[in-house]
């Protein structure tokens, strides 16, 4: 065959061929050892130099054109192979993925930790007290001697005598680390803890609930400080426009003491049944320490003072996610605790 | 308790002032009033019946004619004791009776009716019973004057403040106290009531002698008043009684408890010929009887502080008077007492005998000397006036009060530096005026003396910021951040590893409980394991909130029944809470709980139920993340509680921190995997600095083989002989098939592991590594009388 020819047979045969496997068969037949355009080598041997260059050259051409061509076949072929393999390996992406167990948190150590990480990033130390507590710090050394009707026994478990009680605040840790302070020195501590008090359970009364108690012992601190400080919290939790406001109160350990109010979250202050028509929330209390309980955490409360917070975390976790039964924190629903395993916008 | 302005008005002037304002700001200033009520009804006035006929169409109903001052109305009345020529109350068009009922024009059976003449069950003075509606309608004395307004007549023009007090200020449940807040807030001066009273030329010590012979009474003001005349009480007095909530009974028993109500003293009346002529104040003998008002017989305690005719008990000291001592309506002469007792004994006797008075919840909170001696002459001029008494001349008294005044000499400087405020020289002299504390003011130094009445009040700076703080109000105060050192906040003690404890279970998949403290004694029980003696409360609640638990599992076992009973069946829960052994020692356990699907099998056929080695791998996994990897074991442990077969403790260096295991199928049907351990154990611990460590740089040789044990052998005794005979060349061991049955003997099983060699300085040969390996095939051979499967 001469070279027209032997292109005319391989445009025939890719004609007629259909997988890669034909190709390579085809590769053998024009380009193989004893291929159609290989044996055209063998008469190279009788021709003059200058032939030979010649002929060499034609069919160094030729060997390139069928290569190409084929090369061509082949490529339309792997990639039609590979979208059939691509087609046959499609799903339907709007079947469910699989599910991951899922890891809530209780929904009020969820708002204590994040407390935590607020009051840890303007220097407050976490603590935590023992639950069983000594009357002693649950009541004697804050300032309720005995008798002192918010230690009565019918607020409290006692589980010895009169001495040791289950802790119905988290402010005996107050007294606890001022006690433990050897050197007298300056405290800023955030406490979280479970207390506990002789209530009938009902959606709005728990017998086990949660308290944060805040203490900073410094020098020349005033209310403002601790204004400035709630107002951090209160803004935290609740959004950047609250306001928030004191109103005078009464904690035998604070002097003076104040109830912690924010602006109404739901109505913004004009009045609704969130907030009463008042306008306002109710959120903690506080005071600046009382130069008694200074005193009686070894602190000379003519040097030193500073101010006392605490908050129900169970009142801000509904006011918060707008919940209204106390007991939905400790029942762990699966069905309601599982939506709380996001964070927060 | 509730306040009647009037009644304050009598003290301060509060003319002009509106009421609902003057709330706000005692509020403010720290004196909560949590509603301003009134009862007012407009357009209700005195009406005078001119013409009374029968109804045209009807047999029962009335068509008067009435005057009401400006104007004569036709009105259809169908009460039978109506009558020409009696005054009654006319509720006009526009009046709005309780119940929301509005009074209009109307037409009943074809005539016009211009209004209703009321029965006072229908204006809420008195109760709606089938006595008072048979009672018809309220005929009005006759001294009443036409068109004038009937809210004046019934007392409804009066307004009360309910209060909200905090427990240091209950001083202000009582009119005179509460008006030196009022006075405070207005800026005024508050004006004490009359005590006076003409007393006739008899003495009470020839009639009476008083002795005290207890600590616990450290005042006793007797007085005597004779020619009493026992009758109903003046409306003033009937209305502000029933404002404040209490009863009226006579004119006697109420100015008792008027004076009460303005002083915050409560007084007791004996009537004098029933208790001789001998008061002995004592403690009660144990066991002593006595017959109360209420008609109780009362048995008494040591702790109880009586007062006796000398022998027997008359009254318990603050809480309840004796029957047969008390005032009725015969009494000519009373003995009046005006005391101070022991307010911790008179708390513990009204608790005691379950009789918490209005007088009672006074005495407790302590009272006041002055008041105490004020209250007293006080109850002589009203009973004089009021009941027609003669008093006699003198008072006996016993005062053993501590009388030292309590002074304080402030700045103003440091009053604002607590403040954060800037209040001035008057500022401070305003609040100061209006709440009755005298001071001496030089510059901004004020000498202060508190008065007597304000208990809750000590010498010192902080307590006078308070005072005048609260009554300038708070709102001025601009917040700042405190000017602290600034340093990092951090998690101190165990909380720390709490929380990472906590974060890691989650991680995992498992869901944070929070359960009670207090359990039964049943379920403090169920797994109980050599915790020794557990806290039983004192008075417990009830029985399923008696003792402070041990374990937490049946807390999370009782957290499966709820999530059960609501269609929940795959539940993951880990708990961290505190629970006290050996009496009063704390620990807090870290616990789990899994059950059902740890992966929910969906279309895909992917699931994964819980069994004890998930449960266990989570366990592993936690404390390889704590550090403790390699440290840890777990050995076979019966448990109570738990399956015998599937129960294991958890040792870390050695030391038992807690059990894994599933929980014995007596307890639960379902398959429920558990584990608990002592954080406090696991936090004693110490761990290593995390430290980079370079991977090495030749490869590894990796070896399986199997052996054939006897079933008792476990997996870990075959590791520790493959680990003791591997040396140092052997990195990893790892099981990954367990095998019994076909080709395998009854009592036996097939254990096949992989084995990693490698050597940190240089490539292994296959010689070397053969050489160790079949030492280790020789030596657990030899040692568990094991037969090599494969290799």
């Amino acid at each position: 065959m001469n070279k027209e020819e032997i292109i005319n047979s391989l445009l025939s045969d890719i004609k007629s061929i259909k997988t890669i496997k034909e190709v390579n068969d085809l590769k053998v037949k024009y380009l193989g050892k004893k291929g159609l355009v290989t044996s055209l080598t063998k008469n190279m041997r009788d021709l003059s130099e200058d032939e030979r260059r010649l002929v060499g050259k034609d069919l160094n051409e030729l060997k390139q054109q069928v290569t190409e061509k084929l090369d061509e076949v082949l490529i339309r072929f792997q990639e039609e192979e590979l979208n059939k393999k691509l087609e046959m390996e499609k799903i339907d992406v709007t079947l469910p993925g699989i599910s991951l167990p899922i890891g809530s948190p209780n929904i009020l150590e969820k708002l204590i930790e994040d407390l935590e990480e607020l009051f840890m990033g303007m220097g407050y130390d976490v603590k935590e007290g023992p639950e069983v507590e000594e009357d002693l710090y649950n009541f004697e050394l804050l300032n309720l001697p005995k008798g002192h009707p918010a230690r009565d026994a019918q607020d409290t478990f006692y589980t010895k005598d009169d001495t040791l009680l289950l802790r119905s605040q988290t402010s005996p840790v107050q007294v606890r680390t001022m006690l433990s302070m050897e050197n007298k020195e300056a405290i800023r501590i955030i406490c979280p803890g479970k207390v506990y008090r002789r209530d009938d359970d009902d959606a709005t009364h728990s017998h086990q609930f949660t308290q944060m108690e805040g203490l900073l012992v410094d020098k020349d601190i005033s209310l403002a400080d601790l204004k400035g400080t709630f107002d951090i919290v209160a803004k935290h939790l609740f959004g950047n426009d609250r306001e928030t406001r004191f109103r005078p109160s009464f904690y035998p350990f604070t002097e003076p003491s104040v109830e912690l109010d924010i602006s109404c979250f739901n109505c913004g202050g004009k009045g609704c049944h969130i907030c009463k028509g008042t306008g306002w929330i109710t959120v903690g209390g506080a005071g600046l320490i009382h130069p008694k309980v200074l005193e009686n955490g070894g602190y000379d409360s003519n040097i030193w003072g500073g101010f006392a917070f605490g908050f129900g975390i169970e009142r801000l976790a509904m006011l918060k996610y707008g919940i209204t039964d106390v007991r939905t924190f400790y029942t762990t629903d699966l069905r309601v605790m599982n939506t709380f395993d996001r964070r927060e916008s | 308790m509730a306040i009647s302005v009037s009644w304050i008005n009598d003290y301060v002037d509060t003319t002009g002032v509106d009421l609902n304002e003057l709330a706000l700001k005692i509020t403010k200033a720290g004196i909560n009033i949590e509603a301003v009520n009134s009862k007012r009804i407009d357009n209700l006035v005195i009406g005078k019946v001119l013409e009374c006929s029968n109804h045209p169409d009807s047999d029962h109903l009335h068509v008067l004619k009435v005057d009401v001052g400006s104007e004569i109305y036709q009105i259809v009345c169908g009460a039978s004791n109506v009558s020409c020529g009696i005054k009654v109350i006319v509720a006009l068009p526009g009046a709005v009776l309780p119940g929301d009922f509005v009074i209009k024009e109307s037409t009943i059976r074809g005539v016009t009716s211009c209004g209703m003449v009321c029965a006072l069950f229908e204006l809420g003075k008195e109760e709606k019973t089938e006595e008072n509606y048979n009672k018809g309608i309220h005929i009005v004395e006759d001294d009443v004057e036409v068109g004038t307004d009937a809210n004046v007549y019934l007392g409804f023009d009066d307004v009360s403040y309910e209060l909200d007090l905090n427990p240091n200020r209950f001083d202000c449940n009582n009119h005179i106290p509460f008006s030196y807040e009022v006075a405070a807030v207005l800026g005024k001066k508050v004006k004490l009531p009359d005590v006076s009273y003409t007393k006739i030329n008899e003495d009470v010590n020839k009639y009476m002698k008083l002795k005290v012979e207890t600590k616990n009474c450290t005042m006793y003001n007797l007085k005597m008043v004779t020619d009493v005349k026992v009758g109903p009480s003046p409306d003033f007095i009937k209305n502000r009684l029933e404002l404040a909530g209490m009863r009226s009974i006579n004119n006697v028993v109420d100015i008792s408890n008027y004076v009460m109500l303005e002083y915050g003293q409560p007084l007791h009346f004996f009537d004098k010929e029933k208790v001789g002529d001998t008061i002995l104040v004592r403690m009660a003998n144990e066991k002593e009887k006595i017959k109360t008002l209420d008609k109780v017989e009362r048995t008494l305690s040591s702790d109880d502080i009586v007062i006796t005719d000398g022998k027997k008990p008359i009254c318990i000291a603050g809480v309840m008077g004796g029957y047969d001592s008390s005032v009725d309506d015969n009494t000519k002469t009373i003995v009046i007492e005006s005391a101070i007792f022991n307010p911790y004994n008179v708390r513990y006797t009204s608790i005691n005998h379950n009789l918490r008075s209005e007088a009672s919840l006074r005495y407790e909170k302590g009272l006041n000397y002055e008041y105490c001696n004020m209250a007293i002459e006080r109850s002589c001029h009203l009973l004089e006036k009021y009941a027609g008494a003669k008093v006699l001349d003198k008072t006996i008294c016993y005062d053993e009060v501590e009388k030292s005044k309590k002074c304080v000499k402030v700045d103003l400087k440091d009053i604002n530096n607590l403040l954060g405020l800037i209040l001035t020289v008057d500022d401070c002299k305003k609040s100061l005026d209006g709440l009755g504390f005298s001071y001496i003011n030089d510059g901004d130094i004020f000498d202060i003396t508190i008065p007597n009445r304000r208990l809750d009040v000590i010498n010192h700076v902080n307590d006078m910021a308070e005072e005048v703080g609260r009554l300038y109000g708070y709102d001025s105060i601009v917040g700042k951040l405190p000017k602290v050192l600034s340093k990092p906040g951090r998690y101190t003690g165990t909380s720390g590893l709490r929380k990472d404890i906590s974060k890691r279970l989650r991680a995992m998949g498992l869901n944070e409980a929070r359960t009670y403290l207090l359990v039964s004694e049943e379920l403090n029980e169920m797994f109980k394991y050599n915790r020794g003696n557990s806290i039983t409360l004192l008075k417990p609640m009830s029985d399923d909130k008696k003792i402070i638990r041990q374990t937490l599992i049946p807390s999370l076992l009782k957290v499966v029944d709820y999530n059960n009973a609501r269609g929940v069946k795959d539940i993951l829960l880990y708990e961290i809470a505190n629970v006290y052994f050996d009496d009063d020692k704390e620990d807090t356990l870290v616990s789990a709980l899994m059950t059902g699907n740890y992966m929910i099998e969906g279309w895909h056929g992917v699931n994964k139920m819980v069994d004890f080695y998930l449960i266990k791998g989570i366990v592993c996994n936690l404390l390889d993340y704590l550090g403790f990897k390699n440290r840890y074991t777990f050995i076979k442990k019966e448990n109570d509680g738990l399956h015998p077969g599937i129960s294991a403790s958890i040792l870390l260096d050695r030391e038992e921190i807690g059990f894994i295991g599933k929980v014995h199928p007596l307890i639960s049907k379902n398959d429920i995997y558990v584990f608990e351990f002592s954080m406090k154990k696991v936090f004693d611990k110490k761990v290593k600095a995390l430290k980079y460590k370079e991977v090495s740089k030749y490869p590894s040789v990796v070896k399986d083989l199997a052996f054939i044990v006897k079933e008792e052998i476990s997996s870990d005794q075959v590791i520790d002989a493959i680990r003791k005979s591997g040396g140092r060349l052997l990195k990893d061991i790892n099981v990954f098939d367990v095998y019994k049955g076909e080709n395998i003997d009854n009592n036996l099983k097939s254990l096949a592991f992989s084995l990693t060699f490698m050597d940190d300085t240089r490539t292994l040969t296959e010689e070397e590594v053969m050489d160790v390996f079949n030492k280790i095939i020789k030596s657990v051979c030899e040692k568990l009388d094991a037969k090599l499967r494969d290799k």
